[in-house]
Order: C-alpha cells, then structure tokens, then sequence
C-alpha cells in the first residue's frame, strides 16, 4: 500500500486490485483555502492521463483535478461531493476524490515518492 | 480599462503599507494587489475570516487606497463637475458615495467623500489612485488644492461588535451614525473616522498617520472579538453586501444606471433639479435615466452548489445569450452560490431564471435582490 504524488498537487494510493485512490495534497488544500464544491467525474468515464477529471473549487478559486494515470473511474466520493469541507479537513483520508482502474499499471512508476514530492512543495 | 491591480509585478516592486511586518507576523499570505503587497488571507483562513466579521468584528488594512484632501471655498462646487452627486449640499462630518464618470457616462472609479470643516476627505481605490489624483488635479486642481495624503494609513474595523470594541477606546464613536464621521482619539492616537464600510455590516473606517498605525492596529486586535481579516474575505463580504468593486463590477464601460447605482444620483444632479448636469457623461446618464438602460447590474443567486465566477457568460433557457457575471463565489454567510452580472434589460426582473455556463454545463440563476445578506449599518 504505497502513496505516489503527481507536480498537480494529487496523491494516488495503489490499492491491492489493480485500483489506484486519488485525492488532493495537504499542500494543495491549503493553497486553494476552504474547499466549497466538487466537480467529480462520471463512474464507469475513462480517461487518459492528465485529462481533466473533475474541478475543486474553494471561495476564491476553482482548480481542475487531473487524472493521475489512465484508466477507468470505478467509484466517487458522494460524501466529499456532499460535504466538500472534507477536502480540507482530511484531505488524505474522508477527503478522496475517485477511483481508479488503471489502464496501464506502468504509469505509476512515473509519479512522485513522498520525498520528491516534498522537494517539489518546499521549492514551489 | 484594467486596474493596475491585475498587471503582475515582481515582489521587489511591490509597495508596502505600515502594517506590512505586523501582517507577516500574523502568518498572513501575501498577494499583489494594487501594487501592494496585501494579505489575502491570516491563518484562520478566508471562509472563518469572512464568518468571524458577520459575528465579531474583523480588522482590515486598507492602507493602500488612496486619501486625498480638497481644500478651498469652492472645493465641493468643483467636485461637482466631476461626479453626478451632490456634493454642495453634504452637511459637515456626512459622508456620501459618489462615482468619477467619464465624457461617456462610463465610471472611472467610485469613492467615498467626506465633507470635514476644513475640506472634503476623499477616499478612492488603490489601483485608480495614481490616474484619479491626476484626474483631480488636471480638471479642478486650479478651483481647489488637491492633497494627497500618503502619510495616512486606513483601517477598516467592521462587524457587529466593532462598535462595542471602538467604544473602549472613545466612548464618543458610538454616537456617530453610517456615512458619518469626525476626529476622534482613539486611546491617545488621533485619527479621522468614518461610520461606513465594504462589508454590509456595522464599522468604522478609521484614517490615522503611518507612524501610529501598527500601535493602533495592535490595540484594536489586543480586544477578544478582534480578528486580522484579508482581502479574501473582504471580497466575499462585499460580494455578498451586494457592493461593486470597480474593475469588476463597474468600469468605464459601464455607467451609474446600467451598474443599479442611480440611488446615489440625488434629484438635485439630475435633470430638471437646481445643479442638474455639468459632470462628464450627464447627457448619457439623463437620458439612460429617462429611458433606462439596454442592460441592467443585478444579483443573482443559485439554489445549487456549483460557484459562479466572473465571466460565465449567462443564457435564457432558449439557450440565447442574455448577460455575464462580473462577480460570484459561494457566499460563505449565503451558503450558496452568489454573483453580480450584468443582463439585457428583459431579464432583470426579480425572480427572472436564467442559466450561468460553467465549464460548458448549465447551472440555474435567480435574478435576486441584493444585499443577499441584510445590512447592518446603524442608522441611529
């Protein structure tokens, strides 16, 4: 159960099933501030990798959510859709966005470890 | 035209008002905006800010727009010439709304002016300071001394209990009513201040000189109810008071009808009254107030939850275009969907339904009244 990160600011949990996780950074929630709606995507939608999957927007601005890796969307958080706050109150846990069946398992090797990602927030 | 506020600038270009350092030190995030360098939001973050200013009081530094004193005998007779408002007339200490109109009727900016025994006290917006100064001093500079006042800083204390707190520190401030001012000290530091605000609650908008500001600023929030608030939540508080921001809302396409802002065209301005006219653009504006404007600012609000920002183009359900949105967020107070548009006069009514375009999908809009949320000004 390892954790990869993506430069637009996503975490992808690789689940046992061939299923990936997604959701929005720590860092991420808190540049955007107070998360007031979801956009989440269509389940049983494919798409490719760094398509536009869904859109989080806060009081001040709207930021789109990139697809992490290619495959086919299996599941939505209907909670976070109903109580977007969850983006920031846990983000990494209640506050996940979608998820994945990938498409092409090999794409994970080109996210980010927690260390490069962290390199990537500190110098951003 | 575009403020300047919207042009990028490398930081090193950036100005600073007196509370800069204070703004650091209470974890703020800084943004560009007007050429300064602001805080957009403090730590408790933008929607507890906006929260806190509806049931406390939140202190803002607005340092950066500008404040301009006109002096002379004919200083308010001169000011007419440029704004469609009545200014001869403004008792002392009463503070008026006006808009600087251009030679089409269009709003060159908006302010705020204060009749004092000595001068008119004119406070305009960061981003139009340096060309309205200009505009002053070209135009009436010979009728009036035109002073700008650079060594002022400006704090807005705002909220519900901004009275209770200001009163600790001179008991005299709760006399004054909204849109009025006077001197006063406020524990030993002398100021100018103003009953008014951008937020739609209660407040006091409060001029003191560069050197006393941090000391003042640290009083005011030394007091329990008293939170840093940011331009982030200025933003939303206005929005939801229903107040334009120029540069947004209104600009120098747009004139004082089409913006709703006929209530502060008093009938002594307008045609027929005893100063009608003789401002740049009154024959456009006369005419749009006999007639009406082809477009109209209204609010509107949504039942659901997708935010509606500047620049949805919005659409009738025949699918034509009827209008855009020039303002809009979820209003943290509202719990919904709020904007400012503009729309073509057959669908301004209240209660018209319309559908704002966001990313390509429709989301219905209710013509509405603004305020959306009621004011809270003290009348007295």
């Amino acid at each position: 159960m390892s954790i990869k990160y993506t430069p637009d600011h996503e975490w992808v949990q690789i689940e046992a099933d061939g299923v990936v996780t997604v959701g929005i950074t720590v860092h991420a929630q808190d540049a955007l501030g107070d998360v007031v709606f979801v956009d989440l995507p269509e389940v049983g939608k494919s798409f490719a990798a760094k398509d536009v999957a869904g859109v989080v927007e806060s009081v001040k601005a709207a930021a789109d959510v990139y697809m992490p890796v290619s495959g086919e969307i299996t599941e939505v958080n209907e909670e976070l859709r109903n109580d977007p706050a969850l983006a920031n109150s846990d983000p990494l846990k209640a506050g996940w966005f979608f998820k994945v069946k990938l498409a092409n398992p090999a794409e994970l090797d080109g996210l980010m470890d927690a260390t490069a990602y962290d390199e990537l927030v500190k110098n951003s | 035209m575009m403020p300047s506020e919207f042009l990028p600038m490398s930081a090193a270009e950036l100005l600073k008002t007196p509370l800069h350092a204070l703004h650091l030190e209470l974890g703020a995030k800084m943004v560009p905006f007007g050429g300064y360098d602001m805080p957009v939001q403090y730590p408790l973050g933008l929607m507890g800010e906006h929260k806190h200013t509806r049931a406390a009081a939140g202190l803002f530094d607005v340092s950066h727009m500008g404040q301009v004193r006109l002096v002379g005998a004919d200083a308010a007779a001169a000011l007419e010439t440029l704004v469609p408002v009545d200014i001869v007339d403004l008792g002392v200490f009463k503070q008026r709304y006006a808009l600087f109109t251009n030679d089409e009727g269009g709003i060159l900016d908006d302010l705020m002016v204060c009749r004092r025994p000595d001068d008119l006290f004119v406070v305009v917006n960061a981003g139009c300071k340096v060309q309205d100064i200009a505009h002053l001093q070209a135009k009436i500079g010979g009728r009036c001394e035109v002073i700008p006042m650079p060594e002022q800083a400006l704090l807005a204390l705002q909220g519900p209990e901004a009275v209770t707190v200001l009163s600790r520190l001179n008991p005299a401030v709760a006399q004054l009513t909204f849109m009025t001012g006077g001197f006063f000290e406020l524990d030993g530091i002398p100021t100018f201040l103003t009953r008014s605000g951008y937020t739609g609650e209660d407040g006091y908008e409060i001029s003191v000189h560069q050197d006393q500001a941090e000391a003042l600023a640290r009083k005011l929030l030394a007091h329990a109810e008293v939170k840093p608030i940011g331009l982030g939540a200025r933003d939303s508080l206005r929005l939801e008071a229903g107040l334009c921001l120029y540069g947004h809302d209104i600009d120098t396409t747009t004139t004082p009808v089409e913006a709703s802002l006929t209530w502060a065209i008093q009938k002594v301005r307008r045609a027929g009254g005893a100063r009608a006219g003789g401002y740049p653009g009154a024959a456009v504006i006369d005419q749009q107030l006999a007639e009406g404007a082809t477009r109209k600012r209204v609010g509107l609000l949504s039942s659901e939850r997708m935010p509606v920002r500047e620049g949805a183009k919005l659409v009738d359900a025949s699918g034509a275009e009827v209008g855009v949105v020039t303002s809009g967020t979820v209003g943290p107070t509202v719990g919904k969907p709020v904007a400012l548009a503009y729309v073509a006069k057959e669908h301004a009514a209240l209660g018209t339904e319309l559908f704002a375009l966001v990313r390509d999908k429709r989301t219905p809009m209710t013509v509405s009244a603004t305020p959306f949320t009621p004011n809270r000004y003290y009348r007295g």
